[in-house]
């Protein structure tokens, strides 16, 4: 029998409102999980037991009054990321590990005002930087389809305990692919909206003109549950955009009959592996059998994107990350005066890929170099943008892997920082371009790890790519589960 | 060919100690970084403008409404060292 933690929001939400469960008896089932695997997976760097168990008697008393919104009494888990009031927030940093946010993130905000149930905060890439989950101060976090293997990052906590059924959803937050790289590694579904859809209040700043709010849920139509609960604009986001708040499960089944999808030519290249095209082309295939029209299509600066990105975000982090001086939160280590103060607190503070894209930052910004890095990165951007317009013009909706490989054995890559930021080839264009993009499992590759397909479509049309991933997902049929959960089984 | 960096200058700019074996390092990780990142000279070309924001916003105001600030004693909780309700820090101005 399936148990209530690896059930579906939607599935959930069914049965709450039939009177078939309550929402005490599904956090009960997550915390039993969390305390069959968390010790083997490590998801979390924060539990918060008591209050899932308070908020989800408040979201027992708001359904039996029969005015519940649909993400009420589901538990979930966030990213270290996004702050919560009262409750420590580290980014997985050393220099942050005793941080408690005075004030709530609005994506918290508005999922408490519609009574989630949170169990707790989960581990991350240092400040959201790395595609594994190694950059992490408290360690990593391991992938439930094969334990040795990472879960992708930067939101490898959230991806992982979505995965375990430690969460029936989570939220993330995506610069460059950190939702849904994670979301392909360990077979959920990782949506990252356009940006500026979700308020960015209260997510710690990593690189803000790429940073989105994301979504780790078990099917796409939980995916449109949870952004339906926390989209649209707020004024305290000077980057959010005015887009009135709606129900983003409305069309979802209308299908992709007559949809153009383009498929990427540049992402079925080289570096690649050999199961992770398959399986995306057996996608592709289905699509075309559900009635869509299928085409080639070219995006011919993706190269560059990556070049670009590994400029304008560790730019953007250096001017970010220089509010970590040891004075009004965090680590201090002391000095003679407040210049040593902080560059003894910075040093021991941060970890080596912060360091390291805090170094990148600097120098593409200092005198002398900021026209021939920084500046020209942002003229690529124009470029990326470009590609995008164009293809759209022919196209309604893109596919291509998500990532060019399934989950790698944990440390494969991290001496070798250029072979890491090769992981977010594919995901990096969306987040330049500020487009919706949506990674699905696809199948498993002849590892038995969970391949992941990426769809893109032109900005503000989430509606079009949850419709487009909705279909693809009921023809693609996934069902398969990590091995973790089968040996829990046996 | 990878790039030459000064890395005591860049740290200093950034406020970051750094133990001798981090500098080596970083100044081979960050040289084969920054050749792989400098092939956005090859395409960005004088007539393309720049993007900052993909989706540009400008003069985003909110309504002049006066509310409540954070709780003094919530933010003051979080600092390595407090002093009559302000933020102490080592001294910046030198005595003559």
């Amino acid at each position: 029998m399936t148990e209530l933690c690896d059930m579906t929001a939607t599935e959930l939400s069914a049965m709450l409102r039939a009177g078939q469960t309550s929402s005490a008896t599904i956090a009960a089932s997550c915390l039993e999980r969390i305390a069959a695997v968390e010790g083997r997976v490590k998801a979390f760097l924060a539990r918060t037991d008591d209050l899932a168990q308070a908020q989800a008697g408040s979201a027992d008393s708001r359904l039996s009054g029969g005015d519940a919104p649909a993400v009420a009494g589901i538990p979930l888990a966030l990213k270290d990321v996004l702050s919560t009031r009262g409750i420590t927030t580290t980014c997985g940093s050393k220099i942050l590990e005793t941080y408690v946010p005075p004030f709530d993130c609005t994506a918290w905000e508005r999922l408490q005002a519609d009574g989630a149930v949170l169990l707790g905060k989960t581990n991350c890439d240092e400040f959201a930087m790395g595609s594994s989950n190694e950059n992490s101060a408290f360690g990593p976090v391991h992938n439930p389809w094969d334990l040795d293997t990472v879960p992708g990052g930067s939101s490898g906590g959230s991806a992982a305990a979505v995965a375990a059924g430690e969460a029936v959803w989570a939220l993330g937050t995506d610069t460059g692919g950190s939702v849904r790289q994670p979301a392909s590694l360990c077979g959920v579904v990782g949506l990252k909206p356009t940006y500026g859809l979700i308020s960015r209040y209260g997510l710690i700043a990593f690189a803000s003109s790429l940073d989105t709010v994301g979504t780790f849920t078990r099917g796409v139509r939980d995916a449109a549950l949870l952004l339906t609960s926390i989209a649209g604009k707020d004024q305290m986001d000077a980057t959010s955009l005015d887009t009135p708040r709606r129900d983003y499960t409305e069309g979802l089944e209308q299908g992709v009959a007559g949809l153009k999808v383009g498929v990427v030519r540049e992402a079925f290249g080289e570096g690649v592996e050999p199961g992770v095209k398959a399986s995306v082309q057996a996608a592709v295939d289905r699509l075309e059998g559900l009635g869509a029209s299928i085409g080639e299509v070219s995006l011919p600066h993706t190269d560059y994107a990556l070049s670009a990105y590994y400029l304008i975000a560790p730019s953007e982090a250096s001017s970010n990350l220089a509010r970590y001086d040891g004075v009004r939160y965090g680590l201090r280590v002391p000095g003679s005066d407040s210049v040593e103060m902080m560059t003894r607190t910075r040093g021991a503070g941060f970890g080596p890929e912060v360091k390291r894209r805090i170094m990148l930052g600097t120098y593409a910004l200092s005198a002398g170099y900021y026209e021939a890095y920084y500046g020209q990165a942002q003229k690529v951007r124009t470029l990326i943008i470009r590609d995008y317009g164009a293809a759209f013009a022919d196209f309604d909706v893109l596919v291509s892997p998500t990532s060019p490989t399934t989950a790698f054995p944990i440390g494969a890559k991290v001496d070798d920082p250029l072979a890491m930021y090769l992981n977010d080839v594919f995901t990096i264009p969306a987040n330049l371009s500020g487009m919706p993009a949506i990674s699905i499992p696809s199948g498993l590759d002849d590892k038995g790890l969970p391949v992941g397909l990426q769809l893109t479509t032109p900005v503000l049309r989430e509606d079009l790519l949850l419709r487009a991933a909705f279909a693809l997902e009921q023809a693609i049929g996934f069902e398969a589960r990590p091995g973790l959960l089968a040996d829990l089984a046996a | 060919m990878p790039v030459e960096i000064d890395i005591d200058h860049v740290a200093r700019l950034a406020r970051l100690e750094l133990t001798a074996e981090e500098k080596e390092r970083l100044r081979a990780q960050l040289g084969l970084i920054l050749e792989h990142a400098a092939k956005v000279g090859e395409v960005a070309t004088d007539d393309v403008p720049p993007t900052a924001y993909a989706i540009p916003r400008a003069n985003v105001l909110r309504p002049d409404v006066r509310t409540e600030s954070l709780p003094l004693q919530d933010v003051l909780a979080n600092a390595p060292e407090v002093e009559d309700d302000r933020f102490k820090v080592p001294r910046i101005v030198e005595v003559e």
